[in-house]
């Protein structure tokens, strides 16, 4: 069995992030990036698919040079194979980047692709979907529970208000989403291993983006909150306030 | 949902920038393990006074144990930069979680491989290292701390090995370990030996009534006519200087940690002090509190300046003792005054273990006194200037 986990780097979800002087990217200055957490959990799933199923396993990314830091991250927690798909530009649309995944998925024939249902960057979610579209791979998004058999996959994923069961075949595209599983930290075996292992640089083969960013702004700083602090006797006060004023209710 | 090194620790002077990618991970899978498996039980233990022996195959696991060490023995090579920040982030946790960590790495597998012949470092490392086998240290004794040249533990050579009498104290380790590295006067010249688990006449009461070092296993270790064995003896342990080189080991580590133990007061008095309002402000806006903040970040700055300089100089291969005394000496010294003073600022909050900062602060007692006192690091630095020993 053939899984290929695709990852990509993010910035820290703990990051203050600034807006750079060209008002159209973030300021990466003292910023760290991480393997996006979605990311994680598709990485896990192929890596206990290599331990259950003897399963062949590869992380891809696309992006500059610095992107391979997801594939070592994907090393580091036991992934044995990495491929960087190397792009002229810093800024990738998902468009792009859903190209140049499927037309390496298209070329490497896995069985499994594993991926976040999104990434913490730019929240698109779109990429399982276009992927999908682009290969002609049935693709299932927010996938909680993934069974493997004979061909044969089920998977659970969230849907408003409950859970929906999919069965389908392989080859297919999960997007994994929180509870699937919970990933391993690295020991420092697997970290010393990985350092050893190389990333294959690849040229894109796609490098044209859909869309534009315009302009970034940071979310408006919210404001301070109000504590209604008579116990009990606040709350005609606070439904008021939530009726009028925060128009909530 | 998990995110490695999404957990900012203090780092004023960006010595990020100056750590390997390797050392990097190595430090942030340390500190996501303290942060799943150590800061949710940890207090009850250190309430419970027992050792959450449940941690030993995670740190294995983990690869705490000996990684310094090549690998056919269980090691894995890494640097002593990546050592330190791994005894920076346990003891982040808890100094006795880092106190078990350096004592099987730095006292007990460090000796072995050190001063072993090959058969004891091929027996007991890879073990050591998977946690399989737990070691301990056995130096000071209840009449020699400062002065360990002058212990009365002694061996005495027979025909089917050595005969050992004697009695150590403050060993931590002791009664759960399998493996003792024993120090014993043989002819007059300390030597190591080591001393398995179940010797007839060898025990190692468990010592109570400690209010420091709590989540950590201190006993004493009684040799009575014990007989052990020739293999036993490390042939190439030549006089007190190697006990000594083993505590440079650990003394190193501990530079480190009680860096990590400083982070850890330093971090929450800061948290707390944004968050705590008195007067109708954050007391993190009154001058009292920014300077002791200020002086905590500078202190604790200037301490991780000293131990990443420290383990280049050990990576280098050139790092003398003296200048692991000055980096134990300042390093417990500040982490014992920023605790106190975390401790201060969080007035009585500071004192229910809901915080970690009264642990740490009772822990420093102990890191502060063991692996060599202020006192005595003072006049080892002392004679290093002035080539005048005032205690020899």
């Amino acid at each position: 069995m053939k899984v290929i986990v695709c990852v990509s780097l993010v910035p820290d979800s703990t990051t203050k992030v600034k807006i750079a002087q060209d008002g159209k990217s973030i300021d990466e200055s003292g910023v760290q990036f991480i393997l996006n957490p979605y990311d994680e959990f598709a990485v896990e799933e192929a890596v206990s698919l290599k331990e259950k199923l003897n399963a062949e396993t590869l992380a891809v990314t696309v992006g500059t040079d610095k992107a391979t830091e997801a594939v070592k991250k994907a090393f580091q927690m036991g992934i044995e194979n990495g491929v960087l798909i190397k792009t002229d530009n810093e800024i990738v649309d998902t468009y792009s980047v859903a190209k140049n995944l499927a037309d390496f998925i298209n070329e490497q024939k896995p069985d499994l692709v594993l991926l976040g249902k999104q990434s913490i960057d730019f929240d698109s979610s779109a990429l399982p979907s276009m992927l999908s579209e682009l290969t002609g791979i049935p693709s299932v998004n927010v996938v909680v529970k993934l069974t493997i058999g004979d061909n044969k996959v089920t998977a659970e994923k969230e849907i408003e208000g409950g859970q929906e069961i999919i069965s389908t075949t392989l080859p297919v595209i999960i997007g994994t989403q929180k509870g699937i599983n919970t990933p391993r930290y690295p020991n420092l075996k697997s970290i010393m291993a990985a350092k050893k292992k190389n990333v294959e640089t690849r040229h894109s083969t796609y490098n044209e983006n859909a869309t534009e960013i315009i302009k970034m702004e940071l979310p408006p700083i919210k404001g301070k909150g109000k504590i209604l602090t008579d116990g009990a006797n606040s709350v005609p006060e606070l439904v008021k306030l939530l009726r009028e004023e925060a128009k909530v209710i | 949902m998990q995110a490695l090194s999404s957990i900012k620790a203090t780092d004023y002077y960006n010595l990020e920038d100056l750590y390997t990618e390797e050392e990097k991970s190595i430090r942030d899978t340390v500190r996501e393990f303290v942060k799943e498996e150590v800061f949710p039980i940890i207090e009850k233990f250190n309430q419970e006074m027992k050792f959450p022996t449940e941690l030993i195959p995670k740190m294995a696991e983990l690869g705490v144990f000996g990684p310094t060490l090549p690998e056919q023995y269980g090691g894995m090579g890494i640097s002593n930069i990546a050592y330190g920040l791994i005894m920076q982030e346990l003891e982040r946790g808890d100094s006795g979680v880092r106190s078990f960590a350096s004592v099987q790495s730095a006292l007990v597998m460090y000796p072995i491989y050190t001063f072993g012949s090959e058969e004891q470092r091929m027996k007991y490392l890879p073990k050591l290292a998977t946690g399989e086998l737990i070691g301990c240290f056995g130096l000071t004794e209840p009449d020699f701390g400062s002065n360990p040249g002058g212990m009365i533990t002694k061996a005495e050579k027979v025909d089917s090995g050595y005969i050992l009498n004697g009695a150590k104290m403050w060993i931590t380790n002791g009664t759960i370990a399998d493996v003792a590295v024993v120090w014993a006067k043989l002819d007059g010249k300390v030597r190591g030996f080591l001393v398995e688990k179940g010797t007839k006449g060898f025990s190692a009461p468990e010592m109570k009534g400690k209010l420091s070092l709590r989540a950590s296993v201190t006993s004493e270790l009684v040799f009575e006519d014990c007989l052990i064995p020739e293999e036993n003896l490390l042939p190439n342990s030549t006089g007190l200087k190697s006990p000594l080189m083993c505590l440079t080991q650990a003394r190193f580590g501990i530079a480190w940690g009680t860096t990590g133990l400083a982070m850890a007061c330093y971090e929450a008095a800061l948290n707390y002090s944004l968050s705590r309002v008195q007067f109708g402000k954050p007391i993190a806006s009154f001058q009292i509190t920014q300077e002791k903040l200020a002086y905590m970040l500078t202190e604790i700055t200037k301490a991780q300046l000293l131990n990443y300089r420290l383990a280049q100089l050990k990576d280098a291969g050139i790092m003398r003792p003296q200048q692991v005394s000055l980096a134990k000496r300042n390093n417990c010294e500040i982490a014992k005054i920023i605790a106190s003073m975390a401790r201060e600022m969080l007035g009585a909050n500071g004192i229910l273990d809901e915080y970690p900062v009264m642990r740490h602060q009772n822990n420093i007692e102990s890191v502060k006194t063991y692996e060599g006192t202020h006192e005595m690091h003072t006049l080892i630095l002392g004679e290093d200037i002035t080539g005048i020993s005032a205690f020899e």
